[in-house]
């Protein structure tokens, strides 16, 4: 019965000691507030997002048409469009790199500069 | 030691509680260190559930019968194996199996996507932890599996049907499976709640989704063979409203797999996919519900319990808020694209999607019918196995044909005359073999030869989207065709690893149309030397014999098999009569033919004083293609789980562009 309590007790402590470790390892810390992404990077994010599902539907498409799962009449349909795609996914991109200082979160460090 | 197990699920309580609160805090308020600290709760209640379940363990192996969990479940002659599995084989056991489950997933979730989605996760962390806290607040106040009494001589002993090699990894597997389900909607609800709804927890869940959907899938074979060797009835699905509570969360993940390729690949059913989630969790709790409950008469069912109210108001809450965080952020999940085409990929998706659900809600309402006719008129209508296999047939078959249509379709559309150019040579095959099947007299059961027509045209389209892309591979430089096809592989695992499923998922249809819509019964008292034929068998009843094992006394009848002029050797079934549970199992003798995957099925259902056997035995085609299906479906999941290294290196290189942690 002793030993079983000294056991739990110890557990506890133990338990408590992880759950406040992030508070005993930084007393005082610089920020305490969470790397969240902002709107700018959301956008960003959604972009890319978008970039990659249109860069991946071209690759797929191309390699359904070579093995012959796709025949020529529809490739010929679909290419154009999934390439227009691409380019317009690119070109927003591009607009949004060009803005970048809009994107700087609100501590001025730049994207990539995230710890 | 029980103290000690009871104080590890406190403590658990305790964690998984700051966990929910902390977590809560920390996300609302942007709290960085808090976050961290609510995550490492959740990784401590992981090793303090760990904890508790060592005593519980230590005190089944120690035959600990001051356990009251250990008395009524073990015995002094258990064998060890089933000493262990004892622990799962109780309410309160498995219970605590399911909370050390959830927290390690918990636990391993944060871990290693905390990095790369920490803005998700610190969402995710109070979610997994409400829960943890509905299922610890279970095991330490409703359902302890370390209440004590003194000790009695010895134990009462495991239900004989209990005692077989499948319940050492059908109930576990199951669980991985339910609980898996909670990491996808852990994540669908943090993206709800932090307003993240790009597709990172798509991303974060979809190999969570996939193990779990393996696991239960793997879990639900292996209770069938169970089923099948043990419960000894002749068939192996009884469409048993706790068989089919662990049917309905698979089928709804199942519907969300193929739906998720949507949004990847066109933006779109974002709804939809939160909603599956939600259904799939959401249908795991009902399952639970259900086994522990004491609603349902079920072979499967634990005992009448007070959990069930816990459970329902679980499921109403967990319903409840989630519908109401997806109402809230509808216009954010509105899809950017619409379905351009009735005759496309994402419209097949969509049309198997469809059914699945239509599939999963039909078994639904056969599983509470019962319920509601008790409640309104107060006798139980139970809708029997003709429902079932009615709306099988009804929703199984034309999905089984979608899975050969789906991938063979452009996404987007597709033309009529591409359509016919695709569809030429697979349906030409299923034509033949239709046919073929009709002359050789399969046409007995139209459900059985349409089957078998389907089948071999989702085999067709399986074998030409291999060969063909081996061919392309080849072309675009491999050195081999070994290679080819392994770089086929390599380059879409998820796609190529869905066809073996899909295969896995042919073998099943197979299997189970064989043997259910082509078997022969014959039924026969016989004494000693005399004999009854069944399809093309003989069998002739030599000897009714008797001997001691470890916790049972075997009665074995002896029956010489032969087919034609050939003998095919012996075959035993008969009775286990278990000495401390006082009850009698049915131990049925199968003959299988490794040759034609056919099963001659032999049960003795009563043996005489005098020896006379009354025995029923079955001749059932194909049907071990079920359990085949098995080892290939556990293959297909497993190609399509491989890491892969391509589309990590395209994560990491999205991740460093938005300038998050690329580490995952």
């Amino acid at each position: 019965m002793t030993e079983a309590l000294v056991l739990a007790a110890l557990l506890a402590v133990v338990c408590v000691v992880v759950v406040a470790f992030p508070f005993l390892k930084e007393p005082e810390p610089e920020s305490d507030s969470l790397d969240e992404l902002d709107e700018a990077e959301r956008r960003r994010l959604e972009l890319l997002e978008s970039r990659d599902r249109s860069l991946a539907a071209l690759k797929e498409l191309e390699f359904d048409h070579r093995t012959g799962t796709i025949s020529d009449d529809d490739y010929r349909t679909l290419v154009g469009p999934l390439r227009r795609e691409v380019a317009s996914a690119l070109q927003a991109l591009g607009g949004e790199a060009n803005s970048e200082p809009s994107s700087q979160d609100g501590e001025g460090r730049p994207p990539g500069e995230r710890s | 030691m029980a103290e000690l197990g009871r104080a590890a699920l406190v403590v658990t309580l305790g964690l998984t509680t700051y966990a929910l609160v902390a977590g809560a805090a920390a996300a609302h308020l942007g709290r960085r260190r808090l976050a961290l600290s609510a995550q490492n709760a959740l990784v401590a209640a992981f090793f303090s559930t760990l904890v508790a379940s060592g005593v519980l363990l230590a005190a089944l192996l120690r035959h600990d019968f001051s356990f009251t969990y250990v008395a009524r479940t073990t015995s002094e002659a258990l064998p060890t194996g089933y000493t262990v599995s004892a622990f799962w084989g109780g309410q309160e056991g498995s219970l605590l199996l399911w909370l050390l489950v959830l927290t390690g997933f918990g636990a391993l979730a944060v871990r290693l996507n905390r990095g790369w989605a920490r803005d998700l996760i610190v969402w995710v962390v109070p979610v997994f932890a409400t829960v943890a806290v509905f299922f610890s607040f279970l095991v330490v106040a409703v359902a302890s599996p370390f209440a004590v009494q003194p000790a009695p001589p010895d134990g009462a002993g495991m239900t004989p049907s209990l005692q077989n090699p499948y319940m050492l990894a059908h109930p576990p597997l199951l669980y991985l499976g339910y609980v898996g389900l909670t990491v996808p909607f852990a994540f669908a609800l943090a993206a709800l709640l932090s307003g993240r709804t790009d597709e990172r927890w798509l991303i974060a869940t979809r190999r969570w989704t996939l193990v779990a959907w393996t696991a239960l899938g793997i879990g639900q074979l292996l209770g069938a063979h169970w089923a099948y060797v043990e419960v000894g009835w002749g068939g192996y699905y009884a469409w048993d409203p706790v068989e089919n509570a662990a049917l309905m969360p698979w089928l709804a993940a199942t519907a969300f797999l193929h739906s998720v390729m949507i949004q990847e690949k066109r933006g779109m059913l974002r709804v939809w996919n939160v909603l599956l989630v939600i259904l799939a969790f959401s249908l795991s709790l009902f399952g639970t519900f259900l086994t522990r409950s004491g609603v349902v008469n079920s072979i499967h069912s634990f005992t009448q319990s007070s959990i069930g109210p816990w459970f329902l108001a679980f499921i109403a809450f967990t319903v409840a808020v989630s519908l109401a965080l997806l109402f809230r952020r509808l216009p954010q999940l509105r899809s950017p694209t619409r379905l351009e085409s009735p005759v496309s990929r994402e419209a097949a998706f969509l049309y198997n999607n469809l059914l699945l659900l239509a599939l999963c809600l039909t078994i639904l309402w056969g599983v509470v019918y019962p319920l509601i006719s008790e409640a309104v008129r107060g006798e139980a209508v139970v809708l029997g196995r003709s429902y079932f296999d009615f709306f099988l047939r009804v929703f199984g078959l034309p999905l089984l044909l979608l899975m050969g249509i789906g991938p063979l379709i452009a996404w987007r559309k597709a033309s009529l005359r591409s359509l016919v150019t695709t569809f030429r040579w697979p349906t030409t095959v299923a034509l033949v073999t239709g046919a073929v099947l009709v002359v050789l007299g399969a046409g007995s059961s139209v459900p059985g030869l349409v089957t078998y027509t389907f089948a071999a045209f989702v085999v067709a389209t399986i074998v030409m989207e291999f060969s063909r892309g081996t061919r392309a591979r080849k072309a675009l430089g491999a050195v081999s065709w070994p290679g080819a096809f392994h770089s086929l592989i390599s380059r879409n695992r998820r796609r190529y690893g869905g066809y073996v499923v899909h295969a896995a998922i042919v073998l099943l249809a197979i299997g189970i149309a064989g043997s259910s819509a082509f078997d022969t019964v014959a039924e026969a008292k016989l004494r000693p030397g005399e004999s009854m034929d069944v399809g093309r068998y003989t069998l002739a009843y030599r000897s009714l014999d008797e001997r001691q094992v470890e916790n049972a006394t075997e009665i074995r009848a002896t029956l010489a098999v032969s087919r034609g002029d050939r003998d095919l050797g012996t075959l035993e079934a008969g009775k286990n009569a278990y000495t401390i549970e006082q009850q009698v199992s049915n131990e049925v003798g199968i003959r299988s033919d490794r040759l034609t995957g056919e099963d001659l099925f032999v049960i003795a259902e009563q043996i005489d004083p005098d020896g006379a056997v009354y025995f029923r035995v079955f001749v059932k085609p194909l049907v071990n293609l079920i359990w085949i299906a098995g080892l290939v479906f556990v293959l297909g999941s497993a190609i399509a789980l491989w890491p892969d290294a391509r589309e990590q290196r395209r994560l990491v290189a999205r991740a460093r562009e938005v300038g998050v942690p690329a580490t995952r």
